[in-house]
């Protein structure tokens, strides 16, 4: 009698861990498809007007977009303005963002038990979490309002804050993973301190860090909200830096609700998906191919 | 001689961070200061009133904070169902396998897309389903806003519980074994309570995340200024309040919506502080 009780619990015990197996495997399953959903959405919605216009002509006017789209005619014009305000912006965060970010990562990683750069870790972290929005006050603060005007440079101090801490992190991260006596080889052969680090500890760590700002680009890329507050885009293509200056999820937020436009918005966001991904996918490869 | 340089070079580099957070803190309590001196701090805080027409000017920011409460907390619950079982498959069940780094990749791939794009999404696709299920009348709200949300966070509550469970020695689940348990009674008894601080610590980093969205928030909430009390209704986060109304700001105003920007900061920071409280605590164990 007992020994029929102990098999049917086995019986339930062992039917109970497979439910959950199911269960576990049925979950990620689905956590799975809005990607897919997304991706399908942005493709189907966006291949029509994903042509050599999208990257040619600046965004129309709603009027224009309006008498095309009566007529059948695709909608004329694309999102040049968006590009160029995107590379604009998030080239010149990178080139303030890169040096910054290696020398602090490398501090960090040089002295790991110094009190100070302890605290300089803590607030990096601190800065880390903070929402993209109050970076863009932060930076509205900091250059909008001095300058007098909304500018593509007030968007990548936006976007430099934004990065800085990935960038931080990821290189100190690298760096100390790097076997300690790299560094002392180098130093015995009689190498300046200057020259080991350049020469032998960030070239070892150069995939790390290398990733590190691939992700982070790819992180800023689309980020919005910190450049409605201070880069607030411009219906022209601009390279004046201190000028209001467009870029591709400015262009998304300032069409998405006018009919007349929303196609080349899709278009829009399927090009910033491509290269988001692209960045990512460079970067696993980056970081596979450089490992430690 | 530049080594010397160098090294102060390093050092002004990592002060730079210091004089960063010092000038962020400092400006928002500046620029804010007016809006705590009209109101008080706590008067601001609990005042549900947001009107900006001139002769009954007055701002609070109660709306703002029950609403970003309302949405980052109902997306957090909204999440666990989903981030869970991914956070199992990949740091338990498939551990270290081809199809764990499979699956992991895509939902990583789910950080990787732009806010805006989730706005654009839950506009264009999701809207017309929550119409279509009678949830509210024009589909903005509450619920479409919590929804994106929760699948927004999904990987970063997923990947981080997962890398804590993978980190569990085996040498404790094969005790378990020998001992006759299942593995989902090893999953329960060893495995999640080893693993529970951290896991913990995920999701409170994901809240941090769900508390500091912005654009999908902003296209999908349907930005009323009233307090939320249902998953119907429509309102607005601290964040989407600052990227609608910050454009045409000045004065008090102005003053006002740095001032909710300022609270974010500070409850965004406390909460990730907490999170790297409990995994730093976690590393020293």
């Amino acid at each position: 009698m007992s020994d029929r009780v102990k098999f049917s619990n086995i019986k339930k015990r062992s039917v109970k861990d497979k439910i959950v197996f199911g269960l576990v495997c049925f979950f990620s399953f689905l956590s799975m498809i809005p990607l897919f959903v997304i991706i399908w959405n942005v493709i189907s919605k966006g291949y029509a007007n994903f042509n050599w216009r999208l990257f040619t002509q600046v965004a129309p006017s709603s009027m224009d977009a309006l008498i095309a789209k009566m007529s059948g005619e695709p909608i004329p014009g694309g999102i040049l303005n968006g590009i160029t305000g995107t590379i604009l912006i998030v080239g010149m965060a990178v080139l303030f963002t890169v040096p910054l970010g290696l020398f602090i990562g490398i501090y960090l990683s040089e002295h790991p038990d110094n009190k100070f750069a302890r605290t300089v870790s803590y607030l990096t972290d601190l800065l880390q979490g903070m929402p993209s929005i109050v970076i863009g006050i932060i930076a509205y603060i900091w250059v909008v309002k001095p300058l007098g005007s909304y500018s593509a440079l007030a968007g990548s101090v936006a976007l430099t804050i934004m990065m800085l801490p990935m960038v931080v992190r990821s290189t100190e991260e690298t760096l100390k993973m790097l076997p300690r006596s790299l560094k002392e080889a180098g130093l015995a052969l009689g190498a300046s301190y200057t020259d080991v680090i350049f020469k032998v500890i960030v070239p070892s760590g150069f995939g790390g860090i290398f990733t590190g700002i691939l992700l982070a680009v790819s992180r800023v890329m689309g980020e919005t909200a910190p450049l409605m507050l201070t880069a607030l885009g411009a219906a022209v293509v601009n390279w004046n830096i201190l000028e209001p200056t467009s870029a591709i999820p400015l262009l998304i937020w300032d069409f998405y609700n006018d009919p007349n436009l929303v196609d080349i918005i899709w278009s829009a966001s399927l090009l910033l998906l491509i290269v988001i991904f692209l960045l990512n996918w460079i970067a696993k490869i980056v970081a596979r191919k450089w490992k430690i | 001689m530049k080594d010397k340089i160098f090294k102060g070079l390093l050092f002004a580099a990592a002060l730079t961070i210091l004089v960063l957070t010092a000038g962020v803190v400092y400006v928002l309590v500046k620029q804010s200061l007016d809006v705590f001196q009209e109101y008080g701090f706590f008067g601001f805080i609990f005042n549900a009133e947001w009107d900006p027409r001139p002769d009954t000017e007055e701002y609070g920011a109660w709306s703002f904070i029950v609403g970003t409460l309302f949405t980052a907390f109902f997306a957090l619950l909204l999440c666990i169902p989903f981030s869970l079982p991914v956070a199992l498959f990949n740091g338990e069940y498939f551990n270290g396998r081809k199809i764990s780094s499979f699956v992991s990749s895509v939902v990583d791939l789910l950080a990787g897309i732009p806010s805006i794009v989730y706005g654009l999404w839950g506009f264009y696709t999701l809207r017309p389903i929550v119409i279509q299920l009678g949830i509210n009348a024009p589909g903005f709200g509450i619920f479409l806003a919590s929804i994106v949300l929760a699948i927004m966070i999904i990987p970063y509550a997923s990947s981080l519980s997962a890398e804590f469970l993978s980190m569990i020695p085996n040498t404790l689940k094969e005790g378990a074994y020998s001992l006759g348990a299942t593995r989902v009674e090893t999953i329960w008894h060893v495995s999640l309570p080893m693993a529970s601080s951290g896991i913990v610590a995920a999701y409170i980093l994901a809240l941090g995340r769900a508390l500091g969205e912005t654009m999908a928030v902003t296209m999908l909430i349907g930005n009323t200024t009233n307090v939320p009390t249902s998953l119907r209704d429509t309102g607005n986060t601290m964040a989407s309040v600052i990227a609608n109304q910050f454009g045409e700001a000045d004065g008090l105003k102005l003053s006002a919506l740095i001032g909710i920007g300022l609270l974010l900061f500070l409850i965004t920071a406390v909460i990730n502080l907490i999170a790297k409280f409990i995994m730093k605590r976690l590393a020293a164990r």
